[in-house]
C-alpha cells in the first residue's frame, strides 16, 4: 500500500520562501505504524529532511507537527488516524520556522517563564517536606501532566494575533497549576499579573486546545477556574 | 503591561465582567421583546406605541442600547487589537467605534423619549 504525503520544506539558507515537497512511502497491507516513523522512513529516502524527536513515545513533547489541519505529537499518531488520501504535514502554526518542521519555541518558552512555573513560598520551611493532603494534591491532576509540546498553544488564534501578550493555554494550564496548589503562597501576586486584558482574557473559549491536547488535558477549564479566581478577588 | 487607553474597562476582568452583564441585559429585551410580538398577534402602531409610552420600557430599552454600546465596544477593541496592527490606523478605528458608540446611544435616547 502507497501513502502519499506532502510535507512542508523550508531551509532559510537556501531556500527563498516555504514549499511543500511530495513523498511516497511504501507501507505493508494492513498494517500501521505512527507518524514519526513514517517521516524516520522519509528521512531515509531524503536525509535533508528535518523534524524534532526523541523519546518517540509522548512523553518528551519534542515531535510536535501539524498533521491534516490539526497538531498533534508524529510519535503517539498512528497514520490510520490522520484522515483524508494524503499526509499533510506542516510545523506547527504561528512560531517561526527555524527549518522545515522544526520551529522556534522561544515566544512559548517566554510565556511559560512569565507565569512563573514553580512553587513560591515564603514561610520556614519544615524539617523535613511541605506536606499536602491527597485532596489538595487530587487538585494538581490534570494540571501537572503538561509536557510543554506546545500543540495546544500554537492551535489557538488568539496566541496566533498576540503570542507577546497571550500568555496561551498551555502558560495558563501552569499558572493555575501554581494558583491551586495549596503549599504556594503567592496566589495573590500570581493573580494580580494575570488581570491585564490580554494574558488570560484574551482567551475566547473556542477550545482548540482541548482538541488537540495529545494528554487530553483541558486547558479551557483551568482558563475558566483562573478567572473565576479573579472574579473572586475582583468584586 | 501599559494599560490600554481605547479599551473601555481598567483590566481585563472589568471589561470581561461588563460585557458578560451587558449580554445578560440583552439577553433580557430580544426575550421580552419577541415574547411581545408573539403574544400581541396583530401589531399594530397603537399597540406598539402603548409599549414605548411606559415609563419602565423605555429604561429597559435605553438599557440595552446602552449595553449594546459597551459590549460592542469592549468587542470590537478585542478585534481591532487582534486584527489592526499599524498603530495609527489601530487607533483611528478604535476611537471611530468608541464615537459611533457613544452618537448611537445619544439618539437611542432621543428616539425613546419622543414617543
Amino acid at each position: 500500500m502507497k501513502i502519499k504525503f506532502s510535507i512542508y520544506r523550508y531551509n532559510p539558507e537556501t531556500d527563498k520562501k516555504p514549499r511543500m515537497q511530495d513523498y511516497d512511502l511504501e507501507v505493508e497491507e494492513g498494517s500501521d505504524m505512527m507518524v514519526l516513523e513514517a517521516l524516520i522512513k522519509l528521512k531515509e529516502q531524503d536525509p535533508t529532511l528535518t523534524f524534532r524527536r526523541s523519546c518517540r513515545e509522548g512523553v518528551c513533547g519534542s515531535d510536535g507537527v501539524n498533521m491534516n489541519g490539526k497538531n498533534g505529537l508524529a510519535c503517539i499518531t498512528p497514520l490510520s488516524a490522520v484522515k483524508g488520501s494524503k499526509i499533510t504535514i506542516r510545523p506547527l502554526p504561528g512560531l517561526p520556522v527555524i527549518r522545515d518542521l522544526v520551529v522556534d519555541m522561544a515566544q512559548f518558552y517566554r510565556q511559560y517563564e512569565k507565569v512563573r512555573p514553580y512553587l513560591i513560598n515564603n514561610e520556614e520551611p519544615p524539617a523535613r517536606e511541605r506536606l499536602q493532603s491527597p485532596e489538595d494534591r487530587a487538585k494538581l491532576d490534570g494540571l501537572y501532566e503538561c509536557i510543554l509540546c506546545a500543540c495546544c498553544s500554537t492551535a489557538c488564534p488568539s496566541f496566533w494575533w498576540n503570542p507577546d501578550k497571550f500568555v496561551g493555554p498551555s502558560g495558563l494550564l501552569q499558572a493555575y497549576r501554581f494558583l491551586i496548589d495549596s503549599r504556594d503562597t503567592e496566589t495573590d501576586s500570581r493573580l494580580s499579573d494575570l488581570d491585564d486584558a490580554y494574558s488570560v482574557f484574551r482567551c475566547r473559549g473556542i477550545m482548540n486546545c482541548v482538541s488537540v491536547c495529545p494528554k487530553g488535558l483541558n486547558p479551557t477549564q483551568a482558563i475558566g477556574h483562573i478567572r473565576s479566581m479573579l472574579l473572586q478577588k475582583g468584586v | 503591561m501599559v494599560a490600554s487607553a481605547t479599551s473601555l474597562g481598567r483590566s481585563g476582568l472589568h471589561d470581561w465582567i461588563i460585557q458578560r452583564v451587558t449580554a445578560v441585559v440583552l439577553a433580557g429585551y430580544v426575550i421580552y421583546l419577541t415574547a411581545f410580538i408573539v403574544s400581541a398577534g396583530g401589531l399594530t402602531f397603537a399597540v406598539w406605541q402603548t409599549l414605548f409610552a411606559q415609563l419602565w420600557f423605555k429604561i429597559f430599552s435605553l438599557l440595552a442600547v446602552a449595553s449594546l454600546c459597551f459590549h460592542a465596544w469592549i468587542g470590537m477593541w478585542i478585534v481591532t487589537t487582534d486584527y489592526i496592527k499599524p498603530t495609527g490606523m489601530r487607533m483611528i478605528v478604535q476611537v471611530l467605534i468608541i464615537l459611533a458608540c457613544f452618537a448611537f446611544l445619544i439618539w437611542g435616547a432621543q428616539i425613546l423619549w419622543s414617543v
